[in-house]
């Protein structure tokens, strides 16, 4: 089973990356990871000449990690998404209607549990139509998740009625504080971290991994190699979907609340950070260290700049240009 | 050509006037002239509980979502509840303008007496304003300002730049005295028109008071979650200040979270909009949130009281002119300890 998947990928000679040698766990420092460490290390040299005594604080790293956390558990369920050759336009939408969802429950006295069980399950579910809509109901994943995102926007909007639900439930809220901190890592960056390393491990050691780099670099031949394309498709909405659920609990112990606006451009920056990290739009192949690393690249800028105040449009104009620059370090190294 | 297009439209104008005044010539024979108590015999009759002519009032507002939004359809709907000779065409809410116009005309076409709108976008909104006014139903324009006075028969909003100029002159007191104090501005949404204002009314002020220096500004979005990342950022870059002014109460929930997060209380803050949760916060005094600056949004409430005096071409209470005022400006009022219990009721969720 696991050589047949993993045949039609090393066939195809157009995107699919080479299945991995090395069965050790030692991650494989390829030039595209190289470039964009690179990529980093230079912001860090910026944030830390710009302003060392903020930047280089422990406080900050807590800081940049845990504003990484909501979106980057997000683009982990993007980056399998993508490999698998589709897309989700929905992750925005689906974590506000978790969050909104689930803190309507926290109103309802139904405790830590409740609200993280809702959140994950508002997440499967639209997860669940999403990928039966686009592996059984044949829609192009792009439009099948541009009706989730106005469905579940919408219907985040009319539980909430753009009320701001404020969570009291101290147990949720004392995981976002200080005291919280295991070891100095913020428990929002252990979660975050567990997700990393599960999407790794299961996109680089398992058969679902190499199905879904299979299904996404030629779905044709993976059916023929015998895996059920369909199915994995609906694996991989289901994965995104989960992802979702659970940036959703990990923001409702951020912001304290549930508001119809949580998740605003999730999506385009997930899809940024998957992009950046090495992820080919048109699937068959991507990295789980890539994405990460795209994530923090993002954060890390936004993190300099607030320090540096700078204001909305300088941000805005730079951001862009900062991706423009990463993208095309990126090509030109992946040449050689 | 233009010029003769801009006369034609003066002359409808003229036209609806004329029509108003008639109305109003109407309501003086047919009510009693009761309440024009101690002023001169020419005090028009003034709008009051009792029922009158009744009025259809379409009212368009932006999509609610957002807390202060929400608010505004509440206000609205529940005043015009409050009267039996009102009855009020509602429309769904958008942000998006086209749909917003279209929303607009099909209450033009239903012939409602008067429209009460709030755009999402003033300017894009404008001709559909200019449409209805020519058509002979006049305007409430809610907040969000038309381009031209044309385009409405009454303005009632909020005051962005006297909500900085409050902000600032509150922190300016509370801080007197203090030798180099530093203050931190949470603005808003940047690509708004009213977070300039906002800042220009609190820099304005702050010039007042030399001792203190504004060390930062960040940008967030009106919503908690940037509230709390842009919050969390400007905790990190500024390790010590004396005042924070965050534009939105919103956003604000965000912001309260980020600074217990870290654990900080070496600040006062001071929020804006006037949100229940602000008032509750400032009434139990556990936190840095001192105080907030309101725009209320109970003005969608006067909004319908000045479209019903409208529609039946009455004046208001506690002026002497005979008919309503061209704009109303709400006063921004700060809301600390002291006065919270009389606000208490106007906050939004």
């Amino acid at each position: 089973m696991t050589q047949s998947a993993a045949a039609p990928a090393a066939e195809k000679p157009a995107h699919a990356a080479p299945p991995p040698r090395r069965p050790a766990l030692g991650l494989r420092l390829d030039v595209r990871t190289l470039s964009l460490l690179g990529v980093l290390a230079i912001l860090v040299l910026v944030g830390g000449v710009t302003k060392p005594d903020e930047f280089l604080a422990v406080s900050n790293l807590q800081l940049v990690l845990t504003q990484a956390s909501v979106i980057g558990v997000v683009t982990v369920g993007m980056t399998f998404v993508i490999i698998g050759g589709g897309i989700d336009l929905s992750v925005g939408a689906i974590v506000a209607l978790a969050s909104v969802w689930a803190t309507t429950v926290a109103t309802q006295d139904f405790g830590f549990t409740g609200v993280l069980f809702t959140a994950i399950m508002v997440g499967v579910g639209c997860g669940l139509v999403n990928g039966v809509l686009i592996a059984y109901g044949r829609m192009v994943p792009f439009i099948a998740t541009l009706a989730m995102f106005a469905s579940a926007r919408g219907l985040a909007l009319q539980i909430t009625d753009g009320r701001t639900q404020v969570v009291t439930i101290r147990g949720i809220l004392d995981l976002g504080n200080k005291d919280a901190y295991v070891l100095g890592v913020p428990p929002l960056v252990i979660v975050f971290a567990v997700v990393v390393v599960i999407g790794w491990l299961l996109l680089n050691r398992t058969t679902f991994g190499r199905r879904t780099v299979a299904t996404g670099g030629n779905p044709e031949a993976a059916r023929l190699a015998g895996i059920d394309v369909r199915r994995q498709r609906l694996y991989l909405y289901l994965l995104s979907g989960l992802c979702c659920g659970i940036a959703a609990f990990l923001l409702i112990v951020l912001s304290g609340s549930g508001q119809n606006t949580n998740g605003n451009l999730y999506e385009l920056d997930a899809i940024a950070a998957a992009i950046i990290g090495g992820t080919l739009l048109s699937g068959g192949r991507g990295t789980i260290t890539g994405s990460v690393l795209g994530v923090l690249i993002f954060t890390t800028i936004t993190n300099i700049f607030a320090l540096n105040d700078l204001q909305s449009a300088t941000q805005q104009i730079a951001k862009g240009a900062i991706i423009i620059a990463a993208v095309l370090v990126q090509r030109r190294t992946a040449h050689e | 050509m233009a010029q003769q297009v801009h006369t034609t439209r003066r002359g409808l104008l003229f036209g609806t006037a004329a029509v108003s005044a008639g109305a109003l010539l109407t309501a003086c024979t047919s009510n009693d002239a009761g309440n024009s108590k101690g002023g001169s015999a020419e005090q028009a009759p003034l709008a009051d509980d009792k029922a009158g002519k009744h009025v259809t009032i379409g009212f368009a507002g932006p999509q609610a979502d957002h807390g202060w939004l929400n608010a505004i359809n509440v206000n609205a709907r529940d005043r015009a509840k409050k009267y039996k000779d009102v009855s009020l065409e509602i429309t769904e809410g958008s942000n998006d303008t086209a749909t917003q116009i279209g929303q607009v005309e099909t209450l033009i076409n239903k012939k409602v007496d008067v429209l009460v709108i709030l755009p999402a976008d003033g300017k894009a909104l404008t001709q559909v304003g200019l449409k209805a006014m020519r058509a002979g139903i006049p305007v409430v324009n809610l907040d969000r300002i038309f381009n031209t006075p044309q385009a409405y028969r009454c303005w009632i909003g909020g005051d962005n730049y006297g909500m900085g100029l409050n902000a600032g002159h509150y922190i300016g007191e509370k801080l007197k005295g203090k030798q180099n104090a530093r203050v931190v501005e949470l603005a808003g949404l940047d690509s708004l028109e009213l977070t300039k204002q906002r800042t220009k009314g609190f820099d304005d002020a702050l010039q007042n008071y030399p001792n203190i220096k504004k060390v930062a500004r960040q940008a967030a979005e009106f919503t908690v979650e940037s509230g709390q990342s842009k919050m969390a950022a400007l905790l990190q870059a500024n390790k010590h200040f004396d005042a924070l002014w965050n534009h939105d109460d919103d956003q604000g929930v965000g912001a309260l979270r980020a600074i217990e997060q870290v654990g900080r209380d070496d600040f006062f803050m001071v929020g804006g909009a006037g949100a229940l949760s602000a008032f509750q916060a400032i009434k139990a005094d556990s936190g840095v949130l001192k105080a907030t600056v309101l725009y209320p949004p109970t003005m969608a409430a006067s909004a319908i009281d000045l479209a019903r005096a409208l529609g039946q071409g009455k004046g208001i209470g506690g002026m002497a002119e005979f008919e309503i005022p061209s704009s109303v400006t709400l006063y921004s009022a700060v809301v600390d300890k002291e006065n919270v219990d009389r606000y208490m009721p106007t906050g939004f969720n």
